[in-house]
């Protein structure tokens, strides 16, 4: 066998990672590469981290409000600001209301509104992104132009000014979503679709006198779809921050309703006293974001390694 | 001399596939060479030829390890190298040229910045001695000005010459060893000639070691003295070029050899001229604003007239540029003409896709280059062969299903494969789906683009002969594109010379490539690489403004 063979034998058989002196004199002897098999475990994990987070979410939002212990508007307890009990697990509100409840209901109002927000988007969007490119080039300025102009409107001061116009109701809110977040969609699909239209498959649909539509529907966008999902999870997690922003300055959705942002709101007078009752909700927005973030990472890493 | 000798010993690369278990690649390669010498690893792509060359460097690409073996460059152990020394020796003692200059350049910064960074890197020599160096090598490399080409950005020197600027970055350091991958594959066969005439002029000059990587058994030919066949990743054969070239041992060998050498006529002799077909009037392509006269700012083909007849091949060969794809691409309605005229059948042709009649578009079939480009990777092989059925014949589900399986057939690929996406087929399986799905149409004229150039030479034999057993089966025309004369010979009746969008000369196959009349229609059949050594000395050297011309 020969010195270098025999040294490589020796590396894989190295046991631990952290064994790092023997790694370190070893590895660096020979310049090998193989960051795919580093990464797994890693990835591995931030998805099911990921995944549980936002799974865990979902499932509130679809069953919470006949998980809660409690009606969501009623005063169960003396005690405000109270601290976790068996009676009530994440304490009670400014109002000595169940915080369990009211999260557990609230979550679906913010979860909701933004899955519909993203979804809506993402069709926008990607829609007007792919057939943009199979239109006239007048048409596609001029496409391009309109959601250009909207982007550059600040999200957050657009929404301001439509509620304080046209008041807060619920679909105008996922208006506000929709056309603060669309443009930015459209930005993304259009540049994929510019890119996989110029491809010769297309060529060959358009010489076998296929429409626009097949050739956007069956054509492009299957090519596209993971990059659109990934984006449209990204959005997601902006409407999210978008609405429960607008919530905290109490111009989201409006009492008796309530969503995370307007709990954090709602109970902003504890925060002095650290209670439960702002925290928790703070909590769940963190969680929700961060858990949907590491589930886009986590996917849109593992789409890599497969095109490698 | 500046060359060392090199000795490579049991050389073993283990790969592993993303979510796979490792698996060899490269195993037991050994070879030796005395300073000086050039040995040409040759096998079809996927066969390790690259991953052998990268290894000399004590480089593995991303997901690849070098699992085993001795690389012996001089005195110097390579494989054992620490990360430093490897540095030190890399683009200093071994250097590399790259298969596609374009990519291999920064756009943003001066071709002399680029040539002598390597040099100013490991210290070798000040600024000012390796622009003196490089200026030498630009002289040497046969470039136009080599005073002041240096002052150039990569766009504005052609590809033949961007390929020599890269040659001269890699012999700045006086590199005991240089591996070649590819570097003349993306050029054309007139660029080609001058490039290896001046790789083989320095290499020469300078005694330096080298490893040829190539495809192509006549351009090895005429650049090594080893050659060593890999079929994958193993060695078929190696011995030196002279009796690789007389006595092939190795069948593999013999494929190789037999692909590479010009084919017969493979297509039968026209029978009587068919009727009237396609049928091209002064034909002018363009883009650009247009002046007063309806003439684009830059023209692309010009006063192009043509003549096919139903069932007949007509081979329209030219270098890059030339125009001859967008030919094909005006006759299938992709790009409008400014001027002239297209009869179909006898009927004026729409020349946008939106004029053309459903009974027009199936009439004609476009065969692209790269058959990755050109099938869907998101659709399964039956849809893709489906979809022509569905929009031309209105067939029921279970004639469509035995008309796919019949072109399965006609194509000579098992019918298993059609639950297969387009990413689990072969180069040469998908230019077969690329096929079928012109065919699935029943198309009275096929145009083909390139089909066989991204194909290894062995693959390719076997498309071209399909495509030859198809026309005597099926009638169709061909409107065959490529640049690769050899093809052209052994599919076309006519042939037509595309020189710089202008129709230079056209007329019987044989007759125009045996006896060319036109000056650009000689240099183009003169300059394609024969299978004997000494060719390239024995080719006259041509003028370099005529190069920077072309």
């Amino acid at each position: 066998m020969s010195e270098i063979q025999a040294m490589t034998h020796r590396r894989q058989s190295v046991p631990s990672r952290r064994d790092s002196h023997r790694r370190m004199t070893q590895s660096s002897r020979l310049p090998i590469a193989t960051p795919a098999r580093r990464n797994k475990p890693r990835l591995k994990l931030t998805r099911w981290i990921g995944l549980t987070l936002f799974g865990l979410w979902i499932l509130i939002a679809i069953v919470g409000p006949w998980l809660a212990p409690y009606p969501m508007g009623a005063f169960v307890s003396d005690e405000i600001y109270g601290g976790a009990s068996v009676a009530h697990w994440l304490g009670t509100d400014y109002m000595g209301r169940d915080m369990l409840s009211r999260i557990l209901t609230g979550a679906r109002y913010t979860v909701g509104l933004a899955v519909v927000a993203a979804l809506l988007s993402s069709l926008v969007g990607a829609g007007f992104g792919m057939l943009a490119v199979l239109l006239p080039h007048w048409l596609e300025e001029g496409i391009r132009r309109i959601f250009d102009t909207l982007i550059s409107i600040p999200s957050k001061m657009m929404a301001l000014v439509m509620v304080s116009a046209f008041g807060a109701s619920i679909p105008l809110l996922i208006l506000a979503a929709v056309l603060s977040y669309a443009p930015g969609a459209f930005r993304i699909a259009h540049s994929l679709a510019t890119n996989l239209a110029t491809l010769e498959y297309v060529q060959v649909a358009k010489t076998r006198g296929e429409g626009r539509f097949y050739i956007a529907a069956v054509e492009i966008l299957p090519n596209m779809i993971q990059s659109v999902l990934t984006d449209m999870g990204m959005r997601f997690v902006f409407i999210v921050l978008l609405l429960s922003g607008m919530s905290f300055l109490g111009l989201g959705v409006q009492p008796p309703a309530a969503d995370l942002g307007s709990l954090v709101r709602e109970n902003i007078g504890g925060l002095s006293d650290g209670a439960l009752a702002v925290i928790a909700p703070a909590l769940a927005i963190g969680t929700l974001t961060i858990g949907a973030n590491l589930l886009i990472d986590s996917l849109s890493n593992s789409r890599d390694t497969q095109k490698e | 001399m500046l060359g060392e000798s090199l000795t490579v010993r049991d050389l073993r690369i283990c790969a592993t596939p993303p979510g796979g278990e490792e698996r060899i690649i490269v195993n037991d390669i050994g070879f030796a060479l005395a300073p000086g010498e050039v040995l040409a690893l040759i096998g079809e792509s996927g066969s390790g030829k690259t991953t052998i060359a990268l290894a000399m460097l004590g480089y593995a690409r991303s997901g690849c390890r070098i699992a085993g073996g001795s690389v012996q460059l001089g005195d110097t152990d390579v494989l054992s190298l620490n990360p430093k020394e490897t540095r030190a020796l890399r683009g200093h003692r071994v250097a590399y040229i790259a298969q596609s200059a374009a990519a291999a350049f920064n756009p943003s910064r001066t071709l002399m910045d680029q040539v002598i960074e390597g040099a100013l890197i490991h210290g070798v020599m000040s600024r000012q001695e390796a622009r003196q160096k490089a200026v030498s090598l630009f002289h040497d490399l046969a470039l136009p000005e080599p005073d002041h080409i240096g002052e150039r950005y990569p766009h504005q020197v052609s590809g033949g010459q961007l390929q020599r600027v890269m040659a001269a970055m890699a012999l700045i350091t006086d590199p005991a060893l240089v591996i070649l991958d590819e570097p003349t594959t993306a050029l054309d066969v007139t660029t080609q000639i001058e490039v290896l005439r001046a790789f083989k002029q320095v290499m020469r000059e300078r005694g330096t070691t080298a490893i040829y990587v190539s495809h192509d058994l006549a351009v090895v030919a005429q650049m090594a003295d080893q050659v060593l066949v890999l079929q994958n990743g193993e060695t078929q054969e190696h011995n030196t070029t002279a009796r690789i070239l007389a006595q092939p041992a190795h069948a593999y060998t013999r494929s190789l050899l037999a692909a590479a050498r010009p084919h017969e006529h493979l297509s039968p002799v026209r029978g009587r001229p068919g009727a009237e077909l396609l049928d091209i009037d002064d034909l002018q392509v363009g883009y650009g604003a247009r002046n007063a006269q309806g003439r684009p700012a830059n023209v692309v083909l010009e006063h192009i007239n043509l003549h096919l007849t139903s069932g007949q091949a007509l081979g329209v060969i030219g270098e890059s540029g030339s125009g001859k794809s967008t030919l094909a691409r005006a006759v299938a309605g992709l790009v409008a003409p400014s001027h002239g005229a297209i009869q179909f059948d006898r009927r004026e042709l729409s020349t946008t896709l939106r004029g053309r009649t459903p009974e027009q578009f199936r009439r004609i079939q476009m065969v692209f280059q790269s058959a990755d480009n050109a099938l869907n990777p998101a659709h399964s092989v039956q849809r893709l062969l489906n979809r022509p059925l569905e929009t031309y014949f209105n067939l029921d589900r279970r004639a469509r299903r035995a008309r796919v399986e019949e072109l399965m057939d006609l194509v000579k690929l098992p019918r298993h494969l059609l639950e297969r996406k387009p990413g689990e087929l072969s180069g040469g399986q998908k230019q077969r789906i690329n096929l079928a799905r012109a065919l699935a149409a029943r198309p009275d004229l096929i145009l083909c683009d390139e089909v066989t150039s991204a194909l290894d030479t062995v693959v390719g034999a076997a498309i071209l002969e399909l495509l030859v057993e198809l026309r005597r089966e099926l009638g169709v025309a061909y409107l065959f594109i490529s640049h690769d004369i050899s093809t052209v010979r052994s599919l076309c009746d006519d042939v037509m010379v595309l020189y710089q969008g202008q129709c230079v000369e056209s007329g019987p196959c044989r007759q125009v490539l045996d006896t060319p009349q036109h000056d650009y229609t000689r240099r183009l059949i003169g300059s394609v690489p024969e299978l004997r050594q000494g060719w390239l000395e024995s080719r006259p050297p041509r003028s370099e403004t005529a190069a920077t011309m072309a």
